[in-house]
């Protein structure tokens, strides 16, 4: 019981660090982006070609995937996202669904199609026992490192000038332009900085989300659960959408494995019903 | 009449317009059906093209017409795709011609029960609740395995003859000819609700909710008439590739269906009816092409496809049909005797 729990945080905290530049990118500039699975499973890529044929240190890869996505995402939006901001949403979705296709199918051709894992080191392999409760050493670091993200996150979006302006850039872009804010760079920083973060998500997911060419495909549904329910204003909506998104999958895998992924399609639905703008989303906003 | 003021006079005479055939029509669907002569030994992939031109008709209804954009159409394509098979396997309909109209229906009583799910929020939720629409109803598919065969597809389908006459032959001549039959009469059902009052007001709809709301439209019902007539539509295109494949399997309801689905109406153009059903020749051609050069990456190639028709914008890519559809109108010989 607990041990799902443990398990179902874990997996919930990664869907955060994955999912939470979505968010923003999404709030912000109210873009549909589809591909951003592919920033992710650049991410994953990195660290299994940096540890298995290289043999840098797990630590360093997982840093390096970091850069490695988020300096694809900087030039992708320098590139191309830019073009589409003002789009409507139709081309939004073809646009980036056409960017998925593309990854699959050059993952497929670089890297093979069956799945990947990175080796990772002794100490993380195993489990320890707390009160009695078995903890995978590797969910474990994972859960400190997304925690130690999100509380750095918020305090990054609450306390800083860089957080109040993005802050003010997703609640009224308009009147944010109006006072002199820079809508553009911030936009650019955010979607580089909310790609890095996929790809770390990405590599530090190998192990548990698995890492095969259609992974964009994949857990592209959960990101975007992720972001509807959690609504796209703050932080905390997303964190808390991943963590119940996270327990309710490996709780209802665990439970009734003949429902599977019945069970959190079905949640989704009924929150989208009962409030289309998100589960935390605040009031008034947009 | 003779107190209509001018206005009133062209406005009705727009309208009187749109419903009237025009010349490339009548050339589209006699190329249309001379294909069946001039292309005998092409009949299974002009089959495919069939049906996934009454898919991609199907979403226009909704997309071009209505202005709801969904990312889960292949909901109702694997509905009426597992009911058609359904029907057959265990001998409820055996008549396909019955038998799909039924798959239309079932599948349109689905449209209708989730169609109030779509009212509610912006692009964004619409394209999340279609989306999980059809993931839940994939799962079903694959849960309930006794029924539907899971993962390894329903088998052991086999199809009556059509109308208890012609059967469904290995190279797909008769399954062609029956195919663009229902896509040809579903068609001008289609044409001739959009060239109607109702047609009209969903164009209002969709430019302007809020206006048409108050001019008198109620909104949500015209919305969800056109998602369950449009899932009636994919409903019958889906029973199409169940009946002359006989077989079904989850892939019906895949995401990329839905995908492949948006780019296939979307390089024919949205919202003149025409578009899905050229932009499946296109689609079709190729990836039929792709596939063959190179079999495993070819979806990489329609990515490129979609990327670039957005980077250019569909609107240019669309602008070399200007001189076919300037040729057209000259050739248009009502058109002459109405100006002067």
């Amino acid at each position: 019981m607990l041990t799902i729990l443990f398990d179902g945080i874990a997996y919930g905290m990664l869907l955060f660090v994955l999912a939470c530049g979505l968010s923003v990118t999404l709030g912000l500039m109210n873009l549909v982006n589809l591909a951003h699975g592919a920033f992710a499973m650049a991410g994953g890529y990195a660290l299994v070609i940096l540890v298995n044929n290289l043999g840098v240190p797990f630590w360093v890869s997982v840093i390096c995937a970091f850069f490695v996505s988020a300096a694809i995402g900087f030039v992708m939006e320098k590139a191309f996202y830019v073009h589409i901001y003002r789009k409507p949403h139709l081309d939004q979705v073809l646009f980036t669904i056409g960017l998925v296709f593309m990854a699959v199918a050059a993952a497929d051709y670089a890297m093979g199609s069956s799945q990947v894992f990175a080796r990772i080191p002794d100490a993380l392999q195993g489990q320890i026992h707390v009160f009695g409760i078995g903890m995978g050493r590797y969910r474990l670091m994972i859960i400190v490192i997304c925690g130690a993200l999100a509380l750095g996150l918020q305090y990054v979006l609450v306390y800083t000038r860089f957080g109040s302006r993005l802050r003010a850039a997703v609640d009224d872009q308009r009147v944010a332009r109006g006072l002199g804010i820079n809508v553009g760079s911030i936009f650019a920083l955010t979607f580089a900085f909310g790609s890095g973060l996929a790809g770390l998500g990405g590599a530090l997911g190998t192990e548990i989300l698995g890492l095969d060419p259609t992974f964009p495909l994949k857990y592209m549904i959960y990101f975007l659960i992720v972001v509807t329910v959690g609504g796209t204003s703050s932080i905390t909506g997303p964190f808390l959408a991943s963590l119940l998104l996270g327990i309710a999958d490996v709780a209802g895998k665990y439970y009734v494995p003949k429902l599977g992924a019945f069970v959190i399609y079905t949640i989704m639905i009924v929150v989208l019903i009962w409030r289309p703008q998100g589960l935390f989303a605040r009031a008034g906003s947009k | 009449m003779s107190e209509q003021t001018p206005t009133a006079k062209r406005a009705a005479q727009g309208i009187l317009a749109r419903a009237r055939w025009h010349p490339l029509e009548f050339v589209f669907w006699i190329v249309a059906f001379s294909v069946i002569w001039l292309l005998p030994n092409k009949h299974l992939i002009l089959t495919e093209i069939a049906w996934l031109a009454l898919f991609a008709l199907s979403l226009d209804l909704i997309l071009g017409y209505a202005g709801i954009l969904s990312l889960g159409h292949a909901a109702f394509f694997g509905v009426g795709s597992y009911a058609a098979a359904l029907l057959a396997k265990h001998g409820i309909i055996t008549e396909p011609v019955l038998a799909l109209i039924a798959a239309g229906l079932i599948a349109a009583v689905v449209g209708f029960a989730t169609s109030f799910l779509m009212l509610r929020g912006a692009d964004l939720t619409r394209l999340m609740v279609s989306l999980g629409i059809a993931l839940v109803l994939r799962e079903l598919a694959n849960k309930f395995s006794e029924l539907t065969g899971g993962a390894d597809g329903l088998q052991g389908v086999t199809m009556e003859p059509i109308l208890g006459r012609f059967r469904f032959d290995m190279f797909g001549h008769n399954g062609f000819i029956y195919s663009l039959v229902v896509l040809f009469v579903l068609f001008l059902i289609a044409r001739r609700l959009m060239a109607s009052p109702f047609g009209l007001s969903l164009l209002a709809v969709k430019d302007n909710p809020l206006r048409s709301r108050a001019i008198g439209i109620s909104v949500d019902a015209r919305l969800v008439a056109i998602y369950t007539i449009a899932a009636f539509y994919a409903g019958v295109g889906g029973g199409l590739l169940a009946q002359t494949t006989a077989f079904s399997s989850l892939d019906v309801f895949s995401f990329d269906r839905s995908a492949d689905l948006l780019l296939v109406l979307i390089i024919g153009g949205t919202g003149y009816l025409y578009g899905g059903l050229i932009g499946a020749v296109i689609f079709k051609v190729m990836q039929d092409y792709l596939a063959q050069l190179t079999p495993q990456y070819w979806p990489f190639w329609i990515g490129l496809v979609l990327v670039i028709l957005v980077m250019v914008g569909r609107d240019r890519m669309l602008r070399w049909t200007e001189p076919v559809r300037a040729l057209a109108n000259r050739l248009d010989w009502r058109a002459k005797g109405q100006a002067s």
